[in-house]
């Protein structure tokens, strides 16, 4: 009896092994951001947007460093230099896996995501459907204003410093912003925000388009069962699945999900093989 | 085509209603800057918002706007009423910026005319403090200048001005005057000010302070002579006299 | 010279016009009495519950509550002006801690515990406690084992009356004030040199003189509404007007001063001497030979007085601390002591015994020569080098500085006022230093004339107007008598109606000397009157510890919970000031009083209610029978048959005998002058307050405070120290006694304007006080016996008094000066100011104000936190490099108004040895980072 139920427990670790490591990863930054704002830790400095790491080097959001520069104003090397590491470790090596095990609004989406399965709100039921491209325009448009208006205008709005910033400095009342992204996400439209509308997301996906790390579909194992669809935030993904043998790209966050839930071991993180 | 269409007209509201929401947000012209803050203009442009500053100040001075603060989002400010800028002398809020929004250039340690790579608080220029003479206690004759004692740079920065009080006969005013060449708008003086609203305060400098044009020089200070040096040579826009001249019927009465 | 009356009265005008010039506001706003009820709030006259200076205030109330205050424009001294601490008296009163309820330490079943928490009790079994710990210890230890800790933040009728019943009720001399720490330097300057306690000149000296002179007084912060005058003076004529500046470190008043004289700790001592020395040896003529021969005569004393220290070796010392306490024994020559006592004989090494600490006060009259060859070593390049306090200051410009300072005291035409406060109060020297001032003004002639005179300013609202003239000091009577003197022992019986013998003839413990009696367990009941003692006092860790851990009672009376507060075991909540009727006298001699103007907050009763309530316990027959008093010998006298004689009978209280006899009835209450005012103590207040028999109080029936005045008045009456009478002082701005003929006196000592001094009938001026004016003559090395005594009446003596070391010194171990003192943002301890949020926030913790090479050498910086470590003690701080208070190289300063920077852990507690005064100016300490 005891073995059955450990034996399930272990079996539940072990469908959710990525996404228990994905939150440990998001909550332990999390708490390191927040331990140097209120209890004076000293391993990690700052924020998402820049941290000062065992304050020895700056690693900084390139996607905010790009459209500081499109106001014009040069930022210094600390920034750039740590822009650079980052997006060549996005780039070069890990893809868009900031979404999924970095950045702390997944956790807000994937609730949210969750709530509407258990509320059985289907995508029928979304008050607005919109392209997934979507976020490229907002990428450009981004990009365009922060030249237009001389601030790095995403930045000015961006859910995730909010939520980020608020968690290690305090909300003031940036926790509306929150609770609505939350609500968008549940109510208006599926996978409304990282689907959808985050530039961030957009140019990581752009950034990490040729890297290192994939996911790695066999379509001779793949039964057809669908149960990766099921689970997946960005679906279009999945077009070569139990169709072709190949590696998952465009929008695939890394966040492993689909090998989880796989029971066919038709999916797997690999190593890209440049020559296909 | 269609779908195109429909895109560019989502795009272009999108765009405008961001554009506008982040205009407002960067509105931020009232707000007080960490030492050795680049100009405004450039500082909302620079700032990452990664709140590094803010973690490095012992004084919890900093803070980083949120959504209600009436500034850029995310970039950091001090409200002195509440906790002023202690300027450590160290600064330790300003070589930690990895932005350069925080630039220690603008506030570096002067040894025979050359910067060196020390930090000097005292060139910070973060505001600079303003007086409501109807407010303050000293105008009335009330021996307070709680400002002139809580400044940092007591004496050079904040300066006391005796002046006879005829209403008296026999005592004196000390009215606090602020130096703005000096002030680095720590805000030491509007937290110490004893009156219910503080009757000093500190406002940035480019709200805060005038500018006289450079083709006129002080006669009396030979100083002055030196902002010449920032005299740029415009180009001036021509009109034909003729036109002016031709103009003349104005100068008859219609009727 | 003598004067009629028409010239006096001619003068008189000329000086109150002078010092009406420039007013030119509204009548109504210059109008004494209570102007009433325009929007329902009432506005009155009263003083500002801070400092000496004694601004005239108004009060504004409504409902019960002051609601507003502004400066009073018909007052004299401030003109309608305060500093922030005056614009803040409405707000003292209503602290969100506020006391209201009698407070004591029990046990679970609500009895007094020593190690029991406070918990509220009613006003009876406050009394009931009190009583009987009183009792306990008047039986264990008799008089001298209970104490009270007084101040010069009594009202006058307070102390009075608190005086009245330690003195004459429980015969016990051990009443103290705080002010021993403020002015107790000054009293005995002013006694030995004119016989007679208080300045002789007036704020008006001010406006008159051409020269400023604070010596060791930052006026800028603590005198701000007098500073503003000196500024104003300053102004009217700025080429001929000097202001110099004498500090051990750079304050606010150099901001107005010509020169700013910075000098090492101690050296004042010198630099007195320098000016003497430069008019006796190198300007005679401009000495005042006709001044000097009429007028005075020359003196010195003792140096091996010690430094009024404990006894080496008491088991409570620490080793550390030994080491300072032994030169209380003995000392060694220092090489500067070498020259400045040459004169004994004495050389660089010699051991210098402390023979003479018993008789520190103790001078004998000298010959002029001798006098000036004591002055001999003390030349410019002497004391110039002593005394140069900065060193990054180049010595050459140092020396023009003092040589600048000597000649504007020698300009013959000139005015000359010097000012000290506490640099030169607060002083193992402070005595001598008050009568070197003396020495320097009377030589020239520059004394008790508009404009020209040694000025002592005070710290407290009432240091004078209460601690002084009424006297409550351990040795004192009211009107500068004092308790050892037969004759003034008789005196004041007769105006209390007591039994000849029942005063205590022996003087009492000072107010160091009870925290170290109750440390020694030789005091075991002390009652703590508007005061803070266990946060003023130096070297608190101490006392702090003797009130938790020693088997005693501490009572303290308070409106907030301060140190002393958490060290009581009975805590009761005071009215404050404007919740009670009251007078203070300010350091120009002017007395003020006020009405009750609304009805104390919680359970809160007026201190004067409270020390009479006390008197209601104790029968004539608990307290004068034959009593024993340690180092009396036979001790005090039975005299209850002599009371009974008079009509007392032994079952008699207190009470009865001192407070509610037959003259105290005399004055009724509803008075006149309180009509629409509450009187608390006489009516109570309509609160439904129960007393300390359990009862609804319903008042004493008569007017108290009244009769306490008008009784007190008789003490000083035809003595130069007169009052007007009580409805007087509520109709005026104050008076400045002695009021004769209901005059005011501006100067005194001077046949112009004080009628005394004319009586005296000794032409231009009388230095007409009775104490200490017949002394022996003698030598520098001492009194000679065979040359007989010399009479003084009506001089003033002019002391030689040397150089000598304090005590305690830097040294490698402990390398900086400490010197202690206040901000301007706050009063004394902060009980009352460090809650008024505005300045809270505008200073809301005491820091170490050092010079930054100083902070580079100990490896700290700006913003610190530094433990400050001597001796004795140690507390943390913040360090501040920049800012009100410049130290030179070498001194640190710390102000001690905040608790949680309780620096007086640090200070040594040694005192002048005539004064007894403690010197919170100079320690040694060494500073690390915390």
């Amino acid at each position: 009896m005891i073995g059955k139920i450990c034996w399930t427990m272990i079996k539940r670790l072990k469908r959710n092994r990525f996404l228990i490591l994905r939150r440990i990863f998001q909550a332990g930054l999390l708490l390191l951001f927040a331990g140097a704002n209120w209890w004076g830790w000293t391993l990690l400095l700052g924020n998402y947007s820049s941290a000062y790491v065992l304050q020895l080097f700056y690693l900084t959001d390139p996607h905010a460093v790009l459209q500081v520069f499109a106001t014009g104003f040069i930022m210094s090397a600390d920034a750039l230099i740590g822009a650079a590491i980052v997006l060549l470790f996005y780039a070069l090596i890990a893809g868009r896996s900031f979404c999924s095990w970095v950045c702390p609004v997944n956790m807000i989406t994937d609730l949210a995501t969750c709530l509407r399965k258990r509320l059985k709100i289907t995508k029928k039921e979304n008050y607005l459907n919109f392209s997934r491209k979507t976020r490229y325009w907002v990428l450009g448009l981004g990009i365009i204003l922060s030249a237009v208006l001389g601030v790095a205008a995403f930045e000015v709005i961006n859910p995730i410093t909010m939520l980020h910033r608020g968690i290690i400095f305090g909300f003031g009342a940036g926790w509306t912003i929150i609770v609505a992204l939350f609500l968008f996400d549940l109510l208006v439209t599926e996978y409304g925000w990282c689907g959808h509308l985050c530039p961030l997301g957009a140019f990581y996906s752009a950034a990490g388009r040729f890297s290192l790390i994939k996911i790695k579909h066999s379509a001779e194992n793949c039964t057809l069962c669908m149960k990766c669809f099921s689970v997946c935030h960005e679906k279009q993904v999945l077009q070569i699945v139990g169709k072709e043998s190949g590696f998952i790209k465009r929008e695939c966050s890394n966040c492993g999900r689909c090998i989880e839930v796989c029971d066919d071991n038709a999916l797997k993180y690999s190593i890209y093989n440049y020559k296909n | 085509m269609k779908t195109m269409f429909r895109g560019a007209g989502f795009l272009g509201l999108g765009g405008a209603i961001w554009g506008n929401a982040a205009y407002k947000l960067k509105a931020s012209e009232l707000t007080l800057r960490p030492p050795g803050a680049v100009a405004e203009k450039d500082f909302v442009k620079a700032c990452v918002r990664c709140g590094t500053c803010v973690e490095a100040c012992p004084y919890n001075t900093l803070m980083l706007a949120t959504i209600d603060d009436h500034t850029a989002i995310g970039t950091p400010y001090f409200k002195p009423r509440n906790i002023p800028c202690y300027m450590c002398t160290d600064v330790p809020c300003v070589p930690v910026c990895p932005s350069g929004a925080l630039d220690l250039k603008t506030i570096a340690r002067e040894v025979g005319g050359k910067k060196t790579d020390e930090p000097d608080i005292n060139k910070a220029k973060m505001g600079v403090a303003v007086i409501d003479k109807d407010a303050c206690l000293a105008f009335w004759g009330i021996q307070c200048d709680a400002c002139y004692r809580a400044c940092p740079l007591m004496g050079t920065a904040i300066t006391i001005e005796f002046r006879r009080n005829e209403r008296t006969g026999k005592h004196a005013f000390l009215e606090p005057v602020v130096q703005r060449d000096v002030c680095t708008g720590c805000g030491l003086c509007e937290h110490a000010c004893i009156t219910e609203k503080a009757a000093i305060f500190v406002l940035p400098r480019n709200i805060a302070t005038g500018k006289v044009g450079e083709h006129y020089i002080k006669g009396w200070e030979r100083e002055d002579e030196q902002r010449l040096h920032n005299l740029k040579e415009k180009k001036e826009k021509e009109t034909s006299p003729e036109d002016v001249l031709n103009d003349w019927e104005d100068l008859l009465d219609d009727d | 010279m003598s004067l009629n009356r028409r010239d006096f009265v001619k003068a008189t005008a000329v000086a109150a016009a002078a010092t009406a010039a420039g007013i030119t506001l509204p009548k109504e706003l210059l109008a004494a009495t209570p102007e009433s009820v325009e929007g329902g709030w009432r506005w009155d006259k009263a003083v500002c519950r801070f400092c000496g200076t004694g601004c005239g205030i108004m009060v504004a109330t409504k409902n019960e509550k002051i609601v507003a205050v502004k400066g009073d424009p018909a007052a004299p001294v401030n003109r309608g002006l305060n500093c922030i601490k005056g614009y803040f008296n409405a707000k003292i009163m209503y602290g969100a801690d506020r006391l209201k309820q009698p407070l004591m330490r029990v046990d679970e079943n609500g009895n007094f515990s020593k190690n029991g928490k406070f918990k509220t009790v009613s006003w009876k079994k406050a009394y009931d406690e009190m009583e009987k710990q009183m009792k306990k210890s008047l039986k264990e230890l008799g008089p001298t084992g209970i104490a009270v800790f007084g101040s010069g933040q009594y009202t006058v009728q307070e102390g009075y009356a608190m005086a009245k019943l330690m003195k004459a009720g429980f015969r016990s001399n051990n009443i103290d004030p705080n002010a021993r720490h403020c002015m107790a330097s000054a009293v005995a300057g002013f006694i030995q040199t004119f016989g007679i306690d208080e300045p002789a000149g007036c704020y008006d000296d001010i406006e008159l003189t051409d020269t400023v002179i604070t010596w060791g007084a930052n006026m800028a912060e603590m005198h701000p509404v007098l500073w503003s005058r000196v500024t104003d003076r300053k102004l009217s004529d700025p080429d001929n007007v000097r202001i110099i500046n004498l500090s051990t470190f750079t304050n606010r008043c150099s901001d107005l001063a010509d020169v700013e004289i910075i000098f090492k700790p101690h050296t004042d001592l010198a630099i007195w001497n320098y000016i003497a020395r430069e008019i006796v040896y190198n300007n005679p003529e401009i000495i005042d030979r006709d001044f000097v021969d009429k007028y005075t005569e020359f003196a010195t004393g003792f140096v091996n007085t010690g430094y009024g220290m404990r006894s080496p070796g008491h088991s409570k010392y620490s080793a550390l601390e030994e080491e300072t306490v032994s030169k209380q024994a003995s000392k060694k020559i220092s090489k500067n002591e070498a020259i400045t006592l040459g004169y004994l004989g004495h050389k660089e090494g010699d051991t210098l015994k402390m023979t003479n600490a018993g008789k520190a006060g103790a001078h004998w009259a000298i010959p002029f020569g001798e006098f000036k060859k004591a002055l001999e070593p003390y030349t410019l390049d002497y004391v110039a080098r002593l005394s140069k306090g900065n060193p990054d200051e180049d010595m050459a410009s140092y020396k023009v500085k003092l040589k600048l300072m000597a000649s504007l005291y020698m300009e013959k035409k000139r005015k000359v006022v010097s000012f000290w406060t506490m640099g030169m109060n607060q002083h193992t020297r402070g005595v001598w230093v008050n009568e070197q001032a003396y020495m320097v003004h009377l030589l020239l002639g520059k004394q008790a004339k508009p404009g020209n005179g040694a000025f002592s300013l005070t710290g407290q609202p009432s240091a004078c107007g209460t601690a002084r003239e009424v006297g409550t000091f351990a040795h004192r009577l009211p009107a500068d008598m004092v308790v050892k003197n037969p004759k003034h022992r008789e005196i004041s019986e007769k105006i209390w109606k007591i039994p000849k013998g029942t005063l205590n003839p022996k003087v009492g413990t000072h107010i160091m000397k009870i925290l170290r009696d109750l440390e020694d367990g030789k005091i075991k009941f002390a009652w703590v009157n508007v005061c803070n003692p266990f946060m003023c006092s130096a070297n608190a860790n101490h006392w702090l510890k003797a009130a938790r851990n020693m088997d005693n009672f501490i009572v303290v009376s308070d409106s907030y919970p301060g140190v002393s507060a958490k060290v009581a075991d009975l805590v009761l909540p005071v009215a404050m000031i404007y919740e009670k009727w009251g007078a203070y006298g300010n350091a120009e001699r002017r007395t003020q009083h006020w009405k009750q103007q609304v009805v104390p907050v919680g359970h809160s009763m007026p201190d004067l209610w409270q020390y009479i309530e006390i008197s209601k316990r104790f029968k004539l027959k608990e307290v004068w029978g034959a009593q024993k008093i340690p180092g009396l010998e036979g001790g005090l006298p039975d005299v209850l048959s002599e009371a009974q004689k008079m009509g007392y009978n032994p079952d008699d209280t207190l009470f009865d005998v001192l407070f509610a006899n037959k003259d105290a009835k005399s004055y009724p209450w509803p008075d006149p002058v309180g009509e629409g005012f509450h009187n608390t103590e006489a009516a109570g207040d309509g609160r439904e307050i129960k007393g300390t028999n359990g009862e609804d109080w319903k008042g004493y029936g008569f007017f108290i405070q009244k009769y306490l005045w008008e009784e007190y008045r008789l003490f000083g009456e035809g003595k130069a120290h007169d009052y007007a009478d009580f409805d007087t002082y509520h109709k005026v701005r104050g008076l400045k006694w002695p009021v004769v003929d209901g005059k005011e006196t501006p100067w005194r000592f001077n046949s112009k304007y004080d009628p005394y001094a004319r009586k005296a009938n000794t032409g231009e001026f009388a230095f007409y006080g009775k104490a200490l004016k017949s002394i022996p003559q003698g030598t520098l090395k001492g009194p000679v016996a065979s040359k007989g005594k010399v009479n003084l009446t009506n001089k003033a003596k002019i002391f030689f008094r040397p150089y000598m070391d304090p005590p305690e010194m830097p040294d490698n171990n402990y390398p900086l000066w400490l010197c202690t003192g206040r901000v301007l943002e706050h009063w004394h301890s902060g009980t009352m100011t460090m809650r008024v949020p505005e300045l809270y926030r505008a200073v809301p913790e005491a820091l170490c104000y050092m010079h930054p090479d100083d902070a580079g050498k100990f490896g700290v910086a700006q913003g610190d936190l530094i433990w400050i470590d001597s001796r004795r003690g140690k507390v943390k701080a913040h360090v501040e490099t920049r800012g009100r208070n410049r130290p030179p190289k070498g001194l640190i300063y710390v102000p001690w108004f905040d608790e949680k920077v309780l620096i007086n852990k640090v200070c040594l507690d040694a005192t002048d040895p005539i004064s007894k005064q403690t010197d919170f100016k100079k320690c040694a300490v060494k500073i690390y980072k915390a």
